[in-house]
């Protein structure tokens, strides 16, 4: 309950620095999904009400776009590049891999809540392809070992 | 910082700002985009910032952060001007020697140089042959600037078309100027610039916008955010002599939140711009008013299709809406809104400040001026790539690219993004050209180039492209969300040796349906890459669909990794490291898969040592694989 209540008295700060504009709407819940590594849905309720939008059309937008997330994250962010040149150098195996080592499918949070995973369309490190992001840290063309060190963080 | 307020004001403070700068002050230039990031340039930067201290030269030696400098394969790139040094793949723990063997002793760390094939080092980045044939007069600026010192960019002559465009010419002037260059759109379409400029500003109504478009979506494409991370002033530049000419007083930029450093500079700029009053009212008092915000995407392939990603700034879902009536007549909230991608306004004050008549007199008669390539995949040097247009693939693949890897066969080189087409071998010599690529069946696309050799599969590449598209299909039109799902299907069918005699034909069946009838150009270009790997590549699909083989060794349903008994040394590497614990053996007992769990992710063949080579993969004819014999 406190929880909650911290969550949206901070949702609250977000909503108010961007005023009542629609317009705004997308750019909110991205500054919320920041936040708080994911949207609940008291979270969406509050941005409904501040800026006046059906909740319908809320969850039309943060159902629509690949940076929201509607379930809790785990405490890692593991991001796989899928792209085209990550491809055709292998990607498709290490997200084999990853998904092996972490017990996670993409799109999914592992159990245990250590791990989301997820596949992104190129971050534009080509050279360093098959590319992978732990935590925001880049690791270009990893080996089963990394993959084990990753597996390992607590 | 004073605004700056006339002409006078900002040519005198130029002049200074020239002036006390000396052209002879050592530079360490560390290029600081996403790629080096990756390869931990900021920690080489905090590493000369201490070896700086530590020898006492802070206050003598600059460092300067720079975008991204191209040369991607051999970062983290750091050069030392006015020496006019280039060091390659520099790491942390290099830094002492170059700050004691090059800014102390002036000599030269010779294993940090880029080595041609013949073993002779390159010491000026302009002679590496991966620069040599390039013309970068866009990107070319990253290496003097830093993105977050907007003094940098007027330092090096920046602003000065916008001075020129304001106060020597007039708004129609401008647009005569940009339609006479004949630039055409860089994100794809390939629209004449000045023509979708024209059309804004007769449209009627007195608000209009102008926006850049930085969604980036193309995977393996990344020139934009290079652009907008290394030199975002030059884009600004561009967006408010666009709007100038188009009599709009309010832009947008719609950047991909995947690109936070390109956000986070792009901010600055704006700040800065702001500050020295290049934004805002009165612009170098012009009379002229112009501001800028920044809209980020939130994750949407279709949404940087023009009418989508104005739909999105409008807070709403970003699908995109039949264009019989042109977002330059009504685009955002109903407005006449002029969309270029961030390419093409980095060209505009290069029109502007050097001429159209100069920029025409380089490229095609089709298609003038550069364009900037992502040059990727299975190639030697993969980075980023100027080039003026009408150069041939073979030229950018080999020459500038340095070839394919690993003794490896070229295959084709896919150009256009996952929309693009596949360019074999005998069509090599094709001048980069709008109209040339669109013949042979490709596109320019947003410049994404992606280099394929004899290990890629067609029939696999086009299932991932169609897999792409599927998921980031907006749903609206049937044509694109039923054909691109039903081509998939066939595809993964294909893929899984489950192929039927009448796939090819269906399949060309369903994508001309598609093609012409969706809405808009993610469902319409979306079949180019099936329809041209049938049309280069039709052996290979029949092979997939009539053999049961994946002649390129991908497919995982139609290989097999085989242990040879007589090569076999017992040593069991693979047999450890297989996840799938599909390996029996022991000590001189030649291993063995066993093929019912095998998950086919190729370890095996990875770890297996080089002198032994036990391990092959095969594909078609079955092996008496369980066995051993």
């Amino acid at each position: 309950m406190k929880q909650m209540s911290q969550e949206l008295s901070l949702a609250d700060e977000i909503t108010e620095k961007y005023g009542d504009d629609k317009s705004n709407l997308i750019q909110v819940l991205l500054a919320l999904q920041k936040k708080y590594n994911w949207l609940s849905e008291d979270v969406l309720k509050l941005v409904s009400q501040r800026l006046d939008i059906p909740l319908s059309q809320v969850y039309h937008i943060a159902t629509f776009y690949k940076a929201f997330s509607l379930e809790p994250r785990g405490q890692h962010l593991v991001s796989v590049c899928v792209g085209t040149a990550c491809q055709v150098r292998g990607a498709a195996q290490l997200l084999d891999r990853v998904v092996e080592a972490l017990k996670v499918r993409p799109g999914e949070t592992s159990r245990d809540m250590r791990f989301s995973l997820e596949t992104v369309n190129c971050i534009g490190c080509c050279a360093l392809g098959p590319v992978m992001v732990v935590d925001g840290e880049y690791c270009g063309k990893p080996t089963t070992k990394d993959i084990e060190q990753i597996a390992a963080i607590e | 910082m004073p605004r700056l307020d006339s002409l006078k004001t900002f040519e005198s403070f130029r002049q200074d700002l020239v002036a006390g700068r000396d052209p002879q002050k050592t530079y360490i230039t560390i290029c600081s985009g996403t790629g080096c990031h990756a390869l931990h340039s900021d920690k080489v930067s905090q590493a000369f910032e201490q070896a700086l201290e530590k020898n006492g030269l802070s206050g003598k030696v600059g460092i300067r952060r720079t975008g991204c400098h191209g040369f991607c394969e051999r970062g983290a790139i750091v050069s030392i001007f006015p020496r006019d040094v280039c060091y390659l793949k520099v790491k942390p723990d290099d830094v002492p020697e170059i700050v004691s063997k090059t800014l102390l002793e002036n000599q030269i760390v010779d294993r940090l140089l880029y080595e041609d094939d013949n073993g002779q080092k390159v010491m000026h980045e302009k002679d590496i042959p991966f620069y040599k044939s390039q013309n970068s007069i866009i990107l070319g600026n990253n290496r003097y600037v830093d993105p977050q010192n907007i003094d940098d960019y007027i330092a090096l002559g920046g602003y000065s078309a916008l001075a020129k465009a304001f106060f020597q010419m007039n708004p129609e002037l401008v647009l005569e100027e940009v339609k006479k260059s004949k630039l055409r759109g860089r994100g794809g379409g390939g629209f004449p610039a000045g023509t979708k400029w024209e059309t804004t500003r007769n449209a009627p109504g007195d608000i209009k916008y102008v926006i850049v478009n930085a969604d980036e979506g193309d995977p393996g494409a990344y020139m934009d955010r290079s652009l907008l991370e290394g030199n975002p002033h030059c884009v600004l530049e561009g967006l408010i002599i666009g709007a100038y000419a188009i009599g709009s007083n309010q832009g947008y930029v719609y950047v991909r939140q995947e690109y936070p450093i390109a956000v986070e500079n792009l901010s600055v700029a704006l700040e800065q711009a702001r500050q020295y009053g290049f934004l805002g009212k009165n612009i170098l008092g012009s009379g002229f008013d112009f501001d800028v915000a920044v809209h980020c995407g939130a994750g949407a392939f279709v949404s940087g299709e023009s009418s989508a990603l104005m739909t999105a700034i409008e807070g709403r879902v970003g699908e995109p809406r039949s264009k019989y009536i042109r977002t330059a007549v009504s685009g955002l909230w109903e407005k006449p809104s002029n969309l270029n991608n961030v390419e093409t306004w980095a060209t505009v004050p290069l029109i502007i400040s050097k001429g159209a008549d100069w920029f025409c007199s380089i490229g095609t008669e089709g298609s003038k001026g550069t364009k900037i390539f992502s040059l990727v995949g299975k190639v030697k040097n993969t980075g980023l790539v100027e080039v003026p247009m009408g150069v041939t693939l073979r030229k950018v693949i080999y020459d500038i690219g340095g070839g394919i890897p690993g003794g490896k066969k070229f295959k084709a080189v896919q150009t256009g993004g996952p929309s693009g087409g596949f360019i074999p071998e005998q069509l090599l010599d094709l001048p980069i050209d709008f109209d040339e690529l669109t013949k042979v069946g490709s596109m320019m696309g947003s410049g994404g180039m992606i280099v394929m050799d004899e290990d890629t599969c067609t029939v696999d590449t086009a299932r991932f492209f169609l897999n792409f598209l599927s998921e980031e299909s907006c749903g609206k039109c049937t044509p694109c969300r039923e054909g691109i799902f039903q081509m998939r299907k066939i595809l993964n069918r294909i893929c899984e040796g489950e192929g039927k005699e009448e796939d090819i034909a269906l399949l060309e069946e369903i994508a001309e349906v598609v093609k012409d009838f969706a809405l808009c150009a993610l469902g319409g270009s979306a079949p180019y890459p099936v329809l041209s790997a049938i049309r280069y590549f039709r052996d290979e699909y029949e092979a997939h669909i009539h053999e049961k083989r994946c002649p390129a060794g991908v497919c995982k349903a139609l290989i097999s990794y085989y242990i040879d008994p007589e090569k076999c040394q017992a040593c069991s590497i693979c047999l450890k490291n297989c996840p799938s614990q599909a390996i029996t053996g022991g000590k001189k007992v030649a291993h063995v898969i066993d093929q019912g769990k095998c998950a086919k992710c190729g370890v095996c063949l990875e770890v297996c040592p080089s002198k032994f080579g036990a391990v092959t993969k095969h594909s078609g004819a079955p092996q008496a694989l369980t066995t051993g014999r």
